[in-house]
């Protein structure tokens, strides 16, 4: 291996579980790294991840799934829509990664004998999640902030905490050469030279307002990125999370463990001959509704999968029953159940979020069942990545520099920020996984394209460079500063998150897409006259919030316009005026590239890279999901893999429910619970 | 609604409360006290402390109908597993995110004071300097020393028991309530890399995640190290038993228990050294 050059340095941005697991996978490479994050990193959102961490693990292998499964199920939940070879990658390498965080001391639950213990999760007849309480992302971050806290303390890591990613600089050739930040206390803006910038920085949930995100969520980062030239993939997919509870500033999620642990999800209803009606007394203690008068609709109608279909089906299905009329109390609220299992087992295995559930709502969910309602969760969509397809589309090519990299060279996107593995909906517990995979296996990426920099290092590009984009975020800062209109930027942000939750999340159409596109400009008009309330320059929360905003309706136009031109139903996304998936005109890519001319984001579409797993119709009403794969063309991919022969009986892609059955049994025959 | 929750349901029409922040421009200047009026209710959520610091972002005009400016405080998650948001709130130390309005102002009219942690820097209102806490995390080498990051197969097997204990130590958010509620955890001017002067004692969270590691079949390979630095001054032994942290931590870790724990390793550790010589 090539020495690296010790003045090459590294940017990552974003301390969650991407960007501390890239940072360490690249200190430990030998290059250093500045950490860039607007809280301290271990305050990340990563830490609100709760359920756990999908691989496949020996109980599960002997019970028939495989990796292979893991991928299929990933890319068959997503829709589709994820190109396969990341998604293929990412699946087999998971293993590895529990191991590794196993290694790191992180707290997963056990088994009797001192193994790891697993549960069910949305997407799959097997247990193959690993978990740590409900607290997994918790549990899994604070072991990445203390590794990345050991090569801090040995001088290869370098934070900057309370540091705001203001732009990326771009040199003359389009290379990425470092970014522009600002120090959120002094508020002093400064350029810091980099030969790879990774960006890690989440989700952009406050567009929609209120979401389960963190308050830092606001994807700004990826809309400054946008502006200055990277591409978005899929930005209309945003994953509305099936069960969350409502408050005053988010939505708090209640993890779909809840359900994989035996969670059962109801209304009140009565049967008679026209089938389920709501019941005429909404408000009745639920502890006194009789079995016959609670409606199991998501057992009834994938007897297969029940509670734990994918999210995308769970939440179309909640809110329809809502909208039925219903809803608990006649409002939006279906009762999610767990008052059947033993104190003990819920409190060892979901403690956390019970937790959450009785401090902010004030009951128990051991006594009472849990009112809950969809909430805007994660974006499947983000920065527009490519990647080195490995042969016959198996994986990627390792270390290769190209693999999440975006558009701009040198300059990555890790994470949920990454628009890769997911396709059109995310399967609950691949977040966490998607996340560190990126860092580990992508970081190594990382460090090769910087030893192919190693002659033409950004220490010795000319200072003009980098004061340009000081002088020019200046600019932008002293703008909103010095603006004195009579509009407020905290009202125009609860205006865009009213009007994108109302237009652009678990049911969209067209018209009211367009209406939405003309409200963003219209915000976007009102933002030019906005004052501040604050001027200070020292610790001014209020500014940096505003131009949060201003990003923010970017990256609403963005999903908007993608949301307008898909003119079809896949995952997540659900068109009322387009119900049916439409692969021959869409099963590709939306990459919006953003035109300054006008202020506005264009579409074009790219190729899905298949292969692997031949596209078919989702049927969650049966077990069966993924067999019937495109082996006949590629072959099995193992030569022991157990089902194989399954696959290869079956040219046609038609789902093989015999070869599924046996995964269900085996559900019940699973590890210790 | 169901029958327990009564008081909730008689509180569900708007109130409005007043919020008296103390605060402070930056580090040097003055503090000065402030109130706003609040208007909460519980339709669509109850009300909390941060979100009625949103509501002040948002028109911060005091009650006096003086033109003011957002409050500035650290939030994150918004639900008790990132640390941000600890403040002193009716004069105890916790979250704010967990803090419900309709528990500590239930009534019109009723007042709730916010007041920065008195044991770190403020920066700038309720928004204070905390790296002294993760600086003493490197001090006591809170981590598993792995081999790096490639493959070399699972960790140690664990009990269920062993692993319980762990997970509760292991949800330390490092967000200061246990340091603020310590009589011995003492306020110190911080250097520029925000560390405290030597001898400063770490209190209980440092003193807890030490534990952690020890623990851990791995993490104990440091264990020397770490009791090595908890014997110095602003160690274990600077613990003065008021046993505030236990009662204030949000997430009811055994830090008692934790000091206790360590205290007992450090005994043993400092006889050892004795006769070893070493």
């Amino acid at each position: 291996m090539v020495a690296p050059n010790n003045q090459q340095r590294v940017i990552v941005v974003g301390g969650g579980l991407a960007g501390l697991a890239g940072t360490v996978r690249i200190a430990e490479s030998g290059i250093n790294v500045d950490l860039f994050s607007l809280v301290p990193v271990k305050r990340s959102h990563s830490v609100c991840a709760q359920g756990g961490i999908n691989a496949c693990n020996e109980v599960a292998r002997q019970q028939g799934y495989s990796e292979f499964e893991h991928f299929e199920e990933t890319v068959y939940g997503g829709d589709y829509l994820a190109n396969q070879p990341p998604v293929y990658e990412m699946a087999h390498m998971a293993p590895k990664i529990i191991d590794l965080l196993d290694r790191m001391g992180v707290p997963f639950n056990r088994t009797a004998e001192g193994q790891r213990d697993l549960r069910l999760f949305g997407g799959s007849l097997y247990k193959r999640t690993h978990f740590a309480g409900a607290t997994t992302g918790q549990q899994l971050m604070y072991a990445l902030d203390e590794q990345t806290r050991r090569y801090e303390a040995e001088g290869k890591v370098n934070k900057y905490e309370f540091w705001e990613f203001l732009r990326p600089i771009i040199d003359e050739d389009g290379r990425c050469r470092g970014i522009v930040a600002q120090d959120l206390r002094s508020m002093q803006i400064r350029a810091f030279r980099a030969d790879a910038v990774v960006m890690a920085t989440g989700g952009p949930g406050l567009v929609f307002g209120k979401s389960t995100n963190s308050v830092m969520c606001t994807g700004a980062a990826a809309a400054r990125c946008y502006r200055h030239g990277v591409k978005l993939g899929n930005p209309e997919f945003v994953q509305v999370h099936p069960t969350a509870i409502p408050g005053a500033d988010k939505l708090r999620l209640m993890s779909e463990s809840a359900r994989g642990e035996g969670g059962r999800v109801w209304v009140p209803a009565v049967k008679n001959g026209n089938g389920w009606q709501p019941h005429p007394d909404a408000g009745r203690d639920p502890r006194q509704i009789p079995d016959g008068e609670r409606w199991y609709f998501l057992e009834e109608k994938y007897p297969a999968y029940g509670n734990i279909v994918p999210r995308d089906i769970a939440t179309r299905e909640i809110f329809n029953v809502c909208m039925d009329g219903f809803g608990v109390g006649g409002g939006n609220m279906v009762y999610l159940d767990l008052t059947h299992k033993p104190a003990e087992f819920l409190e060892t295995r979901l403690g956390g979020i019970m937790e959450i559930y009785r401090k902010f709502v004030g009951e128990d969910p051991v006594e009472v069942p849990m009112k809950i309602f969809p909430g805007v969760h994660y974006s499947m969509g983000g920065l527009y990545t490519t990647y080195e397809s490995a042969e016959d589309h198996k994986g990627m090519v390792k270390g290769a520099p190209g693999n999440m990299m975006t558009n701009i060279p040198g300059l990555y996107a890790f994470g949920e920020v990454n628009y890769q593995y997911h396709g059109a909906n995310r399967l609950g517990a691949n977040a966490l996984l998607s996340c560190i995979f990126d860092g580990l296996f992508c970081g190594e990426s990382v460090v090769g394209y910087t030893r192919d920099m190693v002659a033409n290092p950004s220490a010795k590009l000319e200072q003009s460079l980098y004061d340009a984009g000081t002088k020019a975020e200046e600019d932008r800062q002293n703008t909103l500063i010095s603006s004195s209109g009579d509009e407020n930027p905290y009202h125009i942000a609860t205006e865009l998150g009213n009007e994108m939750t109302a237009a652009s999340t678990v049911v969209k159409t067209g018209p009211r897409l367009d209406k939405a596109r003309s409200k963003i400009d219209e915000l976007r008009e009102r933002f030019t006259r906005i004052s501040l309330a604050d001027g200070a320059m020292w610790s001014n929360q209020n500014l940096s919030w505003s131009r949060a905003v201003d990003d923010m309706l970017i990256m609403a136009d963005a999903m908007l316009c993608a949301s307008s031109l898909r003119k079809e139903s896949r995952g997540a996304h659900y068109r009322e005026d387009f119900p049916e998936r439409n692969d021959a005109e869409f099963l590709k890519t939306s990459v919006a590239v953003f035109d300054w001319a006008t202020g506005r984001s264009r579409i074009e579409y790219e190729d899905v890279e298949l292969g692997l797993s031949k596209p078919r119709l989702r049927n969650y009403a049966k077990a069966g999901l993924t067999a019937g794969s495109d082996a006949e063309k590629n072959g099995p991919e193992t030569s022991d893999d157990p089902k194989a022969s399954v696959r290869n009986s079956d040219p046609n892609g038609e789902p093989d429910i015999n070869g599924k059955k046996v995964g269900a049994a085996a559900v019940e025959g699973g590890s210790n619970s | 609604m169901i029958a327990s929750n009564e008081t909730a349901k008689s509180s569900s029409e708007t109130r409005r409360i007043k919020l008296t922040v103390l605060r402070q421009e930056g580090p040097g200047k003055p503090k000065r006290r402030e109130s706003f009026d609040v208007d909460v209710s519980n339709v669509g959520g109850s009300d909390n402390v941060i979100s009625c610091l949103q509501k002040v972002a948002a028109n911060p005009t005091t009650k006096d109908g003086k033109a003011s400016t957002p409050i500035a405080y650290e939030s994150g998650c918004l639900e008790e597993v990132c640390g941000s948001c600890t403040m002193v709130i009716n004069g105890a130390v916790r979250q704010a995110c967990s803090c419900l309005i309709d528990d500590y102002a239930p009534n019109d009219g009723d007042e709730i004071v916010l007041e920065p942690m008195s044991k770190f820097p403020v920066i700038r209102d309720l928004w204070v300097d905390r790296r002294r806490l993760f600086n003493d995390l490197k001090r006591v080498k809170a981590w598993v020393p792995i081999d790096g990051t490639y493959h070399l197969g699972a960790g140690p097997e664990e009990s269920p028991d062993d692993q319980q204990t762990r997970y509760r130590l292991s949800t330390c958010m490092s967000c200061g309530c246990c340091l603020e509620a310590c009589p011995q955890y003492t306020y110190e001017d911080l250097d520029d890399e925000g560390k405290a002067p030597e001898g400063a004692f770490v209190g209980a969270a440092v003193i807890s995640q030490a534990r952690y590691f020890n623990e851990h079949e791995t993490g104990a390979n440091l264990k020397k190290v770490r009791l090595d630095e908890l014997s110095k001054p602003g160690g274990v032994s600077d613990c003065g038993n008021a046993q505030n942290c236990v009662e204030v931590c949000p997430k009811e870790i055994p830090l008692t228990e934790s000091i206790g724990s360590v205290g007992r390793q450090v005994t043993i550790h400092a006889v050892k050294k004795f006769f070893s010589g070493s």
